[in-house]
């Protein structure tokens, strides 16, 4: 199998886990996407390094794009790459975060440490829900 | 070049997220066992995509940028800590989104949400 079907299928696969077999249902929670915004800029910036500079190399024949060039950089954009990485790279990403994400989040619904939760902020942090926000959260 | 090009952007990585625990108390290092749950199964699945991929050569790493230590398999020990680094920040953002929206995230009892908003601290 190439890169691009390998990762459209865990992709694939891991979706279905969070929807049907465990039904963690991450993928219909804004805090999950939320998470994974942040996640996937910050994903853009580091596997440009390790794609651009280049650490890893890519075949050709296993991406839709070409092959990384031997004295040269990848393209930044287009053929097939996303800030010097093969798109792919986005889709074994979010296939890696979302896996560990459920793997979480279903341990904790079994009751493995579901507690402590996180919070509340020790820093003041612009968007937090503050007291009185329909919870009863007190900071310190 | 340096043989810690790989390593320095893992160790970006980690000093990117660990600064949540401390300033939004994301708690994940109080909740250790359960966050191997999460990762061991991790590193087991991506290393053996990696072995795959090595193997048949959809990828492959510049030796002067790597550590240079390999496991069976061709397998660089940097590509083994990415897959440990990465799901632990992906676990800190994840918790750091909590600690700040309170937002139901699926793990809380039955009752302790109203709206998508946890509205029960739990035991600290």
């Amino acid at each position: 199998m190439t890169y691009t079907q390998l990762a459209v299928a865990a992709v694939a696969l891991v979706m279905v886990l969070d929807l049907v077999v465990v039904r963690t249902r991450l993928l219909r929670r804004k805090v999950f996407w939320t998470a994974y915004a942040i996640i996937a800029f910050f994903q853009l910036v580091t596997n440009g390094i390790l794609t651009g500079l280049p650490i890893v190399r890519y075949d050709g024949a296993a991406i839709v794009g070409s092959s990384t060039p031997v004295d040269a950089r990848p393209p930044f954009l287009g053929d097939g790459r996303i800030a010097y990485a093969p798109f792919e790279d986005l889709l074994f990403g979010f296939a890696l975060v979302l896996l560990t994400l459920v793997l979480w989040v279903w341990a904790g619904r079994r009751g493995v440490q579901r507690t402590p939760y996180a919070g509340p902020p020790r820093v003041r942090w612009p968007g937090s829900a503050a007291p009185g926000d329909g919870a009863s959260y007190e900071p310190g | 070049m340096s043989h810690l090009s790989y390593v320095a952007v893992l160790a970006f990585v980690v000093a990117g997220t660990a600064w949540l625990e401390v300033a939004l108390r994301t708690r994940v290092s109080r909740r250790w066992r359960r966050l191997l749950l999460a990762v061991v199964p991790v590193v087991v699945v991506f290393s053996a995509w990696d072995l795959y991929a090595i193997a048949h050569g959809h990828w492959s790493f510049d030796a002067s940028r790597v550590t240079g230590i390999e496991l069976p398999g061709s397998l660089p020990l940097d590509e083994v800590l990415f897959f440990v680094v990465v799901p632990i920040a992906a676990v800190l953002t994840l918790e750091a989104v909590r600690a700040v929206k309170r937002w139901e995230v699926g793990d809380e009892p039955p009752g302790t949400c109203s709206d998508g908003v946890r509205t029960d601290d739990g035991p600290r």
